[in-house]
């Protein structure tokens, strides 16, 4: 039922049709490819997702595990300090131990890993089921509906995360699994922008002629989301997904930094940073490895982000280069 | 349309912003109340702390009017707020004044007191910060579309790119062991009031002022900067360029008024976010603004601090928004009409 609309919706607004949908998967992976730097990117992420899932599998090959205490590896007179030449790296341990608990260090990051991309994923993945929910039933509710759900995402937005999620960590009983909960709490905080960027696309899109037909001819709110708006919006949700995964890493990172997010013995990038300012001189790639592995990835989630916002809007993309070709036209 | 009629229209707007901004307070406050004292199981044991007796927990209970229908729970928090209340520890009743917040239980001090007495380090934390990141973003991105083309760009780009992708703490780590362990040219900071000793106030808030100005004046440079590559494509800079206008005037004046709005935009909605920078610079310095505080709170779980505290920065995020819309509409009136 929904291609005569399609054609009809696409001969009457012509060349102007002003959110084409997605331009098809395939232009979206030429485009991609065209970026060096998003397909470095792109490599990147793939590895660390690949040691993240392969985290046991290395521990094992190592020998190690992230929680085991090695008492006997750290200088107890001088506080905890590894010992041995660059922190206790060697062939059983290969990076290193924790100054004061022994517990091996390439270990730890490897796990480190599936929580910061674990946490980071899950709770990019709840804001935009959020996001995508209420800003598509904003658009096709009533009036009312749209008052209310716009009231709601404004409120939300009002409302800081990190300064929400400390306050909610703090009243969630203890026996809750934390990395979950650190998940829960960011894509139950911080939907509301994605849910302001779905309700203006949705709107604009509502207003096209096939989505107008679909709706006079009768289709309940339901199936014109699913079969009409769904599609077209997948460019603009991907594109701001891609926008908030880094900063979820982040702000995990960050939660678990000031010791609420996820705790030990569960072990997490951000929280080894607590301690990594006492023992920089003593252990520097206590600092140095999971502050490295933050950046590298955060790096690659941002510079991935803005090679596909490329490569889904090329529009945006050539505004911007035209501004570099015009000076090169001036000096020329 | 006559100036009376578009000030008329400009009054109106300020008015229903400033009551859509009462709501949102309104609906935040009805939001905190339910997740804090309605949602969690035994919210009276939670509110008094690990270490309460049974007969504390029967009081706070008391308190909390937690027999009485939701609704009117909800009016007693808010009267509470409003109109300040009475207090029994036991022994002696101790009367909060109104904005009233609640009493710590750590320490029995009024919330609003202790927020009003950390409030001055995290205004001089977050707004010299921000001064900086403007100064230091604005200037990049500027600079940045003035170099277009060249190898300055290109460096400015990947640094505010290797910026944006750096957590303030990661940079507030490297800044104080670089800083003051290594090169010693500053001593740890320690926080001295303003009204002290001006000098020493900027000295010891140089470096949490940088953690937190660095990280954003990356994410401010990349915006400026995609704003006036954006203007100078347009056609009225064309038409310049055909007038003759020189490349000082069409970067410095044309392309950079196309920068100002979404950079003011993003400067007034960033209150909030400025708010989670300022809890890590603090706690990592030891400065003992909100944020710090807010750490501590919800470690020792005091719920009516870490409940005040929340109020009080959605306060202070609302009211900022709310004062940069009308400050938008009085610059553009075009606002007015959407």
């Amino acid at each position: 039922m929904s291609e005569p609309f399609v054609a009809l919706g696409a001969a009457e607004a012509g060349t102007d049709v002003v959110l084409a949908p997605a331009s098809g998967a395939r232009q979206f992976w030429r485009r991609l490819r065209a970026q060096r730097a998003a397909l470095l990117a792109a490599g990147v992420i793939a590895l660390l997702v690949l040691v993240a899932l392969a985290a046991p599998l290395l521990t094992a090959i190592e020998g190690q595990d992230p929680t085991t205490y090695h008492p006997r590896l750290v200088d107890s007179a001088s506080g905890g300090v590894p010992v041995g030449a660059f922190g206790g790296m060697g062939a059983d341990h290969w990076l290193g131990v924790e100054p004061q608990t022994g517990r091996d260090l390439f270990a730890r990051l490897v796990y480190g890993a599936r929580v910061s991309l674990g946490v980071a994923l899950s709770a990019t993945l709840l804001q935009v089921l959020i996001g995508v929910v209420v800003g598509v039933a904003a658009a096709l509710g009533g009036r009312w509906a749209d008052q209310v759900l716009s009231r709601a995402t404004d409120v939300i937005i009002a409302m800081p995360l990190m300064i929400m999620a400390l306050a909610l960590l703090a009243i969630v009983p203890g026996g809750f699994p934390r990395p979950v909960l650190v998940a829960a709490i960011i894509g139950l905080v911080a939907w509301g922008s994605i849910a302001k960027i779905v309700r203006a696309h949705a709107l604009t899109l509502k207003e096209l002629d096939h989505v107008a037909a679909a709706r006079l001819s009768g289709w309940g709110p339901w199936r014109v989301a699913r079969r009409e708006l769904l599609p077209a919006l997948a460019a603009p949700v991907i594109t701001y997904a891609a926008l908030l995964f880094p900063l979820n890493i982040t702000t995990e990172a960050a939660l678990s930094f000031l010791g609420v997010g996820v705790k030990p013995p569960t072990p997490s990038w951000g929280q080894m940073l607590t301690q990594a300012d006492v023992w920089y001189q003593a252990a520097p790639q206590y600092l140095l490895l999971p502050a490295g592995a933050l950046f590298v990835t955060v790096l690659a989630l941002t510079v991935l982000g803005d090679g596909v916002r490329t490569a889904l809007d090329p529009r945006a993309a050539s505004r911007l280069r035209v501004g570099t070709g015009r000076r090169r036209e001036a000096k020329a | 349309m006559s100036a009376a009629k578009a000030l008329d229209g400009l009054a109106g707007f300020a008015v229903r912003r400033v009551i859509g901004a009462v709501v949102t307070l309104l609906a935040i406050s009805v939001i905190i109340y339910v997740v804090f004292y309605v949602a969690p199981g035994d919210v009276a044991q939670i509110t008094c702390g690990p270490r309460c007796s049974p007969a504390q927990v029967q009081q706070v209970a008391g308190q909390l009017h937690l027999d009485d229908p939701l609704h009117l729970r909800y009016w007693h928090f808010l009267q509470g707020i409003l109109a300040g209340q009475d207090f029994s520890t036991g022994t002696s009743v101790q009367h909060c004044d109104a904005p009233c917040l609640g009493l710590s239980y750590q320490s029995d001090q009024q919330v609003t007191q202790l927020i009003l007495a950390k409030l001055p380090v995290t205004f001089s934390l977050v707004l010299g910060a921000m001064t900086l990141w403007l100064l230091i973003g604005v200037g990049t991105g500027v600079l940045s579309v003035w170099r277009r083309g060249r190898i300055t760009e290109r460096v400015l780009t990947g640094v505010t790119l290797a910026g944006t992708a750096t957590p303030v703490f990661v940079i507030g780590l490297v800044l104080m062991i670089v800083v003051c362990g290594q090169l010693q040219w500053l001593p740890f900071p320690q926080y001295v009031p303003f009204a002290e000793d001006p000098e020493q106030w900027a000295w010891n808030l140089l470096l949490p002022w940088l953690s937190l100005a660095l990280i954003e004046a990356a994410r401010y440079a990349r915006l400026t900067r995609s704003s006036m590559l954006e203007t100078l494509a347009e056609d009225h800079v064309r038409t310049f360029r055909a007038y003759g206008v020189g490349e000082r005037s069409i970067v410095g004046r044309h392309a950079l008024r196309g920068a100002v709005a979404p950079v003011v935009a993003l400067a007034a909605n960033d209150f909030g976010g400025s708010m989670g920078g300022a809890v890590l610079t603090e706690t990592m310095f030891g400065l003992p603004g909100i944020g710090r505080e807010l750490v501590h709170a919800v470690n020792v779980v005091d719920l009516p601090v870490v409940v005040g505290m929340v109020l009080v920065i959605g306060f202070f995020v609302v009211v900022a928004n709310a004062v940069a819309d009308v400050l938008f509409a009085v610059a553009d009136r075009r606002v007015v009409l959407s």
